[in-house]
């Protein structure tokens, strides 16, 4: 066991996954010698050679259509889009090309690859460097979408992600590469992808979470515990594919729900959270569905911390929920 | 100063006034560069790209615009659009993000806008801008304006998705652009070596149907000739064309970056020896068109003024919490309207949010 960041983890798990498989290969925009912005693939060139662990030219496109011919070719390419902000030119590759392949082929051709980005706000990025974009994503079917909120998760979703024999989305919350920290087994291991977690037990109010949302949500459930509100805390961890029963047991249990996330409201995960509990547990629910999310705006600047959602607004969702 | 209004350069076209000017607005980015950094570490404001190394490139290539030009940024252009009418008041408070900044601190620090001299602001995705400028020259000839675009951009740009397309539209439509490209041979870590495996950037103009020159980024004249010879084939209706100007990011490539993990101090070093902004000054005291102590004298204008307009904007309030929900639509949509009212209802019961301490990385 070692105590890592969440952005050591992803190194971590990186470095585990070259070691054991050297069809494994990184690439991306300033990932070789200076390790990536972020510093996730520190070290990698150093340790395995340019051949392993390389920058591409500023092509996002180019970088996610290559990878998914590496994958049809019999490597295991795991890119790097420097800041989710910056996926789109390579949205067709994501959802054209990559999550249909399998499906256009009946199976014949497959693209099993992983694209890991950083994701949302917090480190006063403005409108280009802070964006939740996982509802597009998740509009994808043949695609995987994972995100993980603590450096345990972080290094054993990505490396299911990496053994997956589809396209996974795997999604960082840069907002905790370094403002959580966590025992991490040493080697190889595996968090199932399509798993909750659960964060926090409770047994009034239930709160999902995924991401830089989770440590947010915690310290509601804290401040709501003084109140004599026990929030049961789900970290959902693989948006796509769902685990839906989980998260129907967990809306169960208590008959009160607040989804969080820091993207925009409409069309946002917490609207597909919401419409599945109402499709399969409305008779379970003793207060409507609430959700913290960030506005129907384009990320702000200045005015990011009133924009992301904290523990007071996510704590006065619970406590309406519960006083419904 | 008082400089008279000869050609003491040879081989220049411009004026000795003119260039005392190109030495001013090149000193004025360094030297504003200079106290951004200071702001930035000592925590006044966010994040800062310099313009160090290529303000011969910038200013030397912007300086032959018309007012009526238009000049698409790609990222660091911000001391040509100074030159050009951005006022400096406005340029600082972008910095800040305050209520004074006309992208009312919407945009991260470095992304400037102005109207006026018609200088839209980059998006921060890089490349995305370069089929705006083609459509806004193709704009210009239908309309039958008498407009140059010139649409900056950098190497690593070069490689994104809008130089392809921008490049190809521009030469089918005989657009009236100029495609300026700032080689200072890094994007980030990735060197231009590696950006690339053409001989030159230039060479990539052939591909599309237009002519392509290579210019010597550091030499302020140079640059200046070239683009106004783009600029004038453009207005005489004779289609886009190339301009690389290559030069050296003597910075990292912001305040955040550390380039000693990726880059030989010995090459930042050989860049420093051709430094523009010494070269010009050089020529100027050799032509006899400056004495030696001219440019600390322009630096200390400089600074006075850079200063003085930190003062001010200093002081300028932060951004209105109001302004969150604006600008997203003409008109504030009623669920937009609605998300806000809730919000101040739950500020009104609980306290507003605090600031993060998230500090960006790049
Ligand atoms: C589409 C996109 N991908 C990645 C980035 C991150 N990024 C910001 S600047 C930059 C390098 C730009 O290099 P270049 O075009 O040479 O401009 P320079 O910084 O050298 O002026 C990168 C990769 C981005 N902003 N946009
Ligand atoms: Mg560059």
């Amino acid at each position: 066991m070692a105590n890592l960041t969440l952005v050591q983890a992803v190194n971590d798990a990186l470095k585990t996954a070259m070691r054991t498989d050297p069809s494994v290969l990184v690439f991306g925009e300033d990932v070789g010698p200076k390790g990536g912005v972020f510093l996730a693939t520190d070290g990698l060139t150093k340790e395995f050679g340019e051949e392993r662990c390389f920058d591409t030219p500023l092509s996002e496109d180019g970088i996610v259509g290559a990878a998914i011919g590496m994958a049809v070719n019999g490597l295991k390419p795991v890119c790097e889009i420097q800041f989710q902000d910056f996926i789109f030119p390579a949205f067709d590759q994501i959802v054209s090309e990559a999550a249909k392949l399998r499906y256009r082929s009946g199976g014949q051709y497959t693209a099993p690859m992983v694209i890991r980005t950083p994701y949302g706000g917090g480190i006063r990025g403005g409108l280009y460097h802070s964006q939740s974009g996982e509802a597009y994503f998740c509009h994808t079917p043949g695609l995987k979408v994972v995100i993980p909120s603590t450096p345990h998760d972080a290094k054993g979703l990505l490396l299911a992600s990496i053994d997956d024999p589809d396209p996974v989305l795997f999604l960082e919350p840069k907002a905790l590469y370094r403002a959580v920290k966590g025992e991490v087994p040493e080697g190889k291991y595996k968090v199932d992808l399509s798993t909750l977690r659960t964060v926090r037990e409770g047994k009034s109010v239930t709160v999902f979470c995924y991401g830089a949302m989770v440590p947010v949500v915690q310290k509601a459930a804290e401040q709501a515990a003084e109140k004599g509100i026990e929030t049961l805390i789900i970290d959902l961890r693989t948006l796509l594919p769902l685990d839906e029963e989980g998260v129907l047991d967990a809306a169960k249990m208590t008959g009160r729900v607040v989804v969080v996330h820091e993207a925009p409201r409409f069309c946002g995960f917490g609207a597909e959270i919401s419409a599945l509990i109402a499709e399969n547990a409305i008779e379970y629910m003793e207060a409507p569905i609430a959700r913290v999310t960030g506005f129907d705006t384009p990320f702000p600047n200045t005015l990011e911390h009133h924009y992301m959602p904290d523990d007071r607004r996510v704590l006065d969702a619970i406590e309406h929920v519960y006083n419904y | 100063m008082a400089v008279k209004s000869k050609k003491n350069v040879s081989g220049s076209e411009l004026t000795d006034e003119q260039h005392v000017a190109l030495l001013r607005h090149m000193l004025a980015v360094r030297c504003t560069d200079e106290r951004m950094l200071k702001l930035q570490r000592s925590g006044r404001i966010g994040f800062v790209g310099t313009a160090k190394g290529i303000e011969g490139a910038i200013i030397g290539s912007a300086y032959a615009l018309k007012p009526q030009d238009w000049l698409w940024s790609g990222l660091r252009e911000g001391g040509a659009a100074v030159m050009r009418g951005l006022p400096l008041s406005e340029y600082i408070a972008q910095m800040y993000c305050n209520s004074n900044d006309t992208a009312k601190g919407r945009q991260m620090c470095n992304h400037f806008q102005h109207k006026g001299s018609h200088y839209p602001s980059w998006s921060s995705v890089i490349g995305t801008q370069i089929p705006h400028g083609v459509g806004a020259a193709f704009a210009a000839k239908r309309r039958r304006l008498d407009e140059v675009h010139a649409i900056y951009f950098g190497d690593g740009a070069t490689s994104s998705n809008g130089f392809h397309s921008g490049m190809n539209l521009a030469a089918v439509w005989k657009a009236p652009c100029v495609f300026v490209c700032v080689d200072n041979g890094w994007a980030i870590s990735v060197c231009s070596a590696k950006q690339t495996a053409a001989e030159k950037f230039a060479d990539k103009a052939v591909a599309y149907g237009m002519p392509g020159v290579t210019v010597d980024g550091n030499d302020v004249l140079a640059c200046h000739a070239a683009v106004q010879e783009a600029l004038e084939r453009a207005r005489a209706g004779e289609g886009p064309s190339l301009v690389v100007l290559e030069t050296y990011r003597m910075m990292g490539h912001s305040s955040s970056d550390d380039p000693t993990r990726y880059r030989d101090d010995k090459e930042v070093a050989a860049w420093a020896a051709k430094d523009p902004i010494d070269r010009f000054e050089k020529l100027l005291i050799a032509a006899g068109t400056i004495a030696k102590d001219t440019r600390a004298q322009l630096e200390a204008e400089l600074y006075t003024q850079i200063d003085a307009e930190i003062h001010v904007q200093e002081a300028a309030p932060k951004m209105a919490l109001r302004t969150l929900v604006d600008d997203v639509y003409a008109e504030v949509p009623r669920h937009l309207q609605r998300q806000y009212n809730n919000f101040i209802a739950v500020a009104e019961r609980l306290g507003h949010a605090t600031p993060g301490d998230g500090a960006f990385p790049l």
